[in-house]
């Protein structure tokens, strides 16, 4: 059904993509301002960000939870600028920010896992678990977290929200996804549950080979994981790194960064704000 | 005798209201207003083909049928045309006022001498209610309480047994977090929708089975259905505790029955019958915020 698109090859690419919002009475902010870029299949993108520089909307016009502008995006080969959010999420794996948006907190762990494995398919009038789907949940559970395989049963809401984001990773890649997008799945976990939820990602992305996308907030993981990095400022991408420099880049290499666009930003506002005393 | 077996009939009877509430309230998370326009559509649908010599079992799926139509209307207000849910409710149940009043012809019709569903089904009934060791005086009324507690079981069941598949597993992962089930490829929109229209043919049929069982339809009989829903809601969590899917649905239709004793008790107890929906809101808005004032202190914990 989904063309596999061979390592190397074009997963991802998006042209001129500008994505606006415009608060009634507010300014319009160009939240993805004309971004083309482009991700061979395999490749494992991490993307950092001040708050509010167009990270998750870089990820949600992907997504398709927001429309483009402007501009086009082609995804494993399928034209999809004009997709609905559901019909590109046959393609997509995602994993959220919060826990609870990721996963249905009334249904238990296999029946969330069973949604998940109708994704891209008919949700048809067969039982939605059965011995074969638990079995193989177990089994997969049980291999990033032990003890997680003997909850199946349990209403997902009583997991923590570490073991949530666990089995939002498991069901988003339980059929492997053409691009895994990652909206900073970790910042809401304390530091020990954040660890294990970016080693179990890591893991899952080897094991799969999958393309992904991953938005964080810890320079140390931005620098620890990925074969690149984007430095997303004011809806364009200011920073672009792969191969060997991505490699040797650390934390502190990146909080420099980090201090040099603040301290740019300052003196734009502050001439912005000089002008708006002159002129206004 | 007879009024308590008859308590209990209307209050299996309404359960299917409380049903209809349970699929759009606590699955969909959808406060549905036009509980009280499909309630009042299904019985004058009923009334009007029974009155007209159709078939019984017919007329109940016309009711049926009909409710579902109102709830796919206001599905689509919601999800289509992007009107609160709450404004789509009393939109649609402003329309169906009307739309009854036409159907009906008047504001009162009677089903005497009319075959209705209750009927028939008591007939078939009757010898086992007299076997229980019913006399003729109760066994007809228990006929029909068993044809009543018959059609609660198999709709139960069907709902059970539906939102345990692909599709119901999907619409209730939609209800829940609609961000995760849109995620994973599933139209949230067309989903409330259906699960709209599930939620008023039940409603639909609960209206149609109180007019056939009282003997008349009327258009005033759906005013404060909703609020008579989400208390039996209530009532049944309280009364099956935390329930997965199948103890919720059969603690839904017992909440509307205890609800229905516990509102006799009180009649009988000296409460003025005008203050019924007065107490019925008090109930419901009870159980709305007392288990707020209980959680309240647990939320300045982030959940980890
Ligand atoms: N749904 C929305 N409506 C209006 N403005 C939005 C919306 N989503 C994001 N924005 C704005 O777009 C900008 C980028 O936001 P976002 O992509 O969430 O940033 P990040 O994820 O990098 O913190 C911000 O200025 C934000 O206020
Ligand atoms: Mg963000």
């Amino acid at each position: 059904m989904i063309p596999n698109i061979p390592p190397g090859q074009l997963m991802l690419e998006l042209t001129d993509a500008t994505v606006t919002f415009a608060a009634p009475g507010g300014p319009v902010v160009r939240a993805v301002d004309g971004v083309t870029l482009s991700a061979p299949a395999g490749s494992f993108v991490v993307v950092i960000g001040t708050n509010g520089s167009g990270k998750s909307t870089l990820l949600n016009a992907i997504a398709g939870t927001v429309r483009l502008n402007s501009g086009s995006m082609r995804l494993a080969g399928h034209a999809i600028t004009h997709w609905r959010e559901d019909q590109r999420a046959r393609l997509l794996g995602r994993v959220f920010q919060d826990p609870r948006a990721g996963t249905a907190a009334s249904l238990t762990v296999l029946e969330n896992i069973a949604v998940a494995a109708c994704r891209g398919r008919r949700a048809g009038l067969k039982w939605a678990t059965n011995r074969v789907l638990r079995a193989e949940a177990a089994q997969r559970l049980g291999a990033i977290v032990p003890g997680l395989d003997a909850r199946l049963d349990q209403p997902i809401g009583s997991l923590s929200g570490g073991q949530r984001q666990i089995v939002s990773l498991v069901m988003a890649t339980w059929h492997r996804p053409d691009l895994l997008l990652l909206d900073e799945h970790t910042s809401a976990l304390d530091p020990a549950a954040a660890d294990r939820v970016v080693h179990a990602t890591a893991t899952l992305v080897r094991e799969h080979q999958l393309t992904a996308f991953m938005v964080t907030h810890s320079l140390k993981q931005a620098a620890a994981l990925g074969d690149r990095l984007l430095l997303v400022h004011r809806g364009k991408i200011a920073l672009d790194v792969q191969g060997a420099t991505k490699r040797r880049l650390t934390a502190d290499d990146l909080a420099a960064r980090f201090d040099r666009l603040r301290c740019a930003d300052q003196l734009d506002d502050t001439a912005a704000q000089t002008l708006a005393d002159l002129y206004v | 005798m007879i009024t308590l077996l008859s308590t209990w009939s209307f209050g299996i009877a309404l359960g299917f209201v409380a049903l209809g509430v349970f699929v759009s309230y606590r699955l969909f998370s959808f406060p549905d207003i036009t509980t009280d326009g499909s309630f009042t559509l299904g019985a004058v649908v009923s009334t009007v083909l029974l009155v007209a010599g159709v078939d019984p079992v017919v007329a109940t799926l016309g009711g049926m049928l009909a409710g579902a139509a109102a709830g796919v209307c206001t599905g689509t207000l919601y999800a289509v045309l992007g009107v609160e849910p709450l404004l789509a409710g009393i939109l649609m149940t402003t329309a169906l006022a009307s739309v009854n009043l036409v159907v009906l012809g008047r504001s009162n019709v009677p089903l005497s001498g009319v075959t209705t569903l209750l009927d028939r089904v008591e007939v078939i009934l009757l010898p086992v209610a007299q076997l229980l060791g019913f006399d003729a005086v109760t066994a007809g009324e228990a006929a029909r309480l068993g044809c009543l507690v018959l059609a609660a079981s198999v709709t139960i069941l069907s709902l059970y047994l539906f939102f345990r598949t692909q599709l119901g597993t999907a619409m209730r992962a939609g209800g829940d977090t609609p961000t995760m089930a849109r995620a994973l490829g599933r139209h949230t929109g067309a989903m409330t929708i259906a699960g709209l229209a599930i939620a008023n043919s039940l409603t639909g049929l609960a209206g149609s089975l109180i007019a056939q069982y009282q003997g008349f339809a009327d258009v005033q009989m759906g005013i404060g259905m909703v609020v008579w829903g989400m208390a039996s809601v209530f009532l049944g969590a309280a009364l099956v505790g935390p329930a997965r899917l199948g103890g919720a649905l059969i603690g839904t239709v017992a909440g509307s029955v205890t609800f229905r004793l516990l509102v006799a008790a009180a009649l009988r107890a000296g409460l003025d019958p005008d203050w019924l929906k007065f107490t019925t809101a008090v109930v419901v808005l009870t159980a709305l915020v007392a288990p707020r004032c209980f959680v309240r202190r647990d939320q300045t914990s982030p959940s980890r």
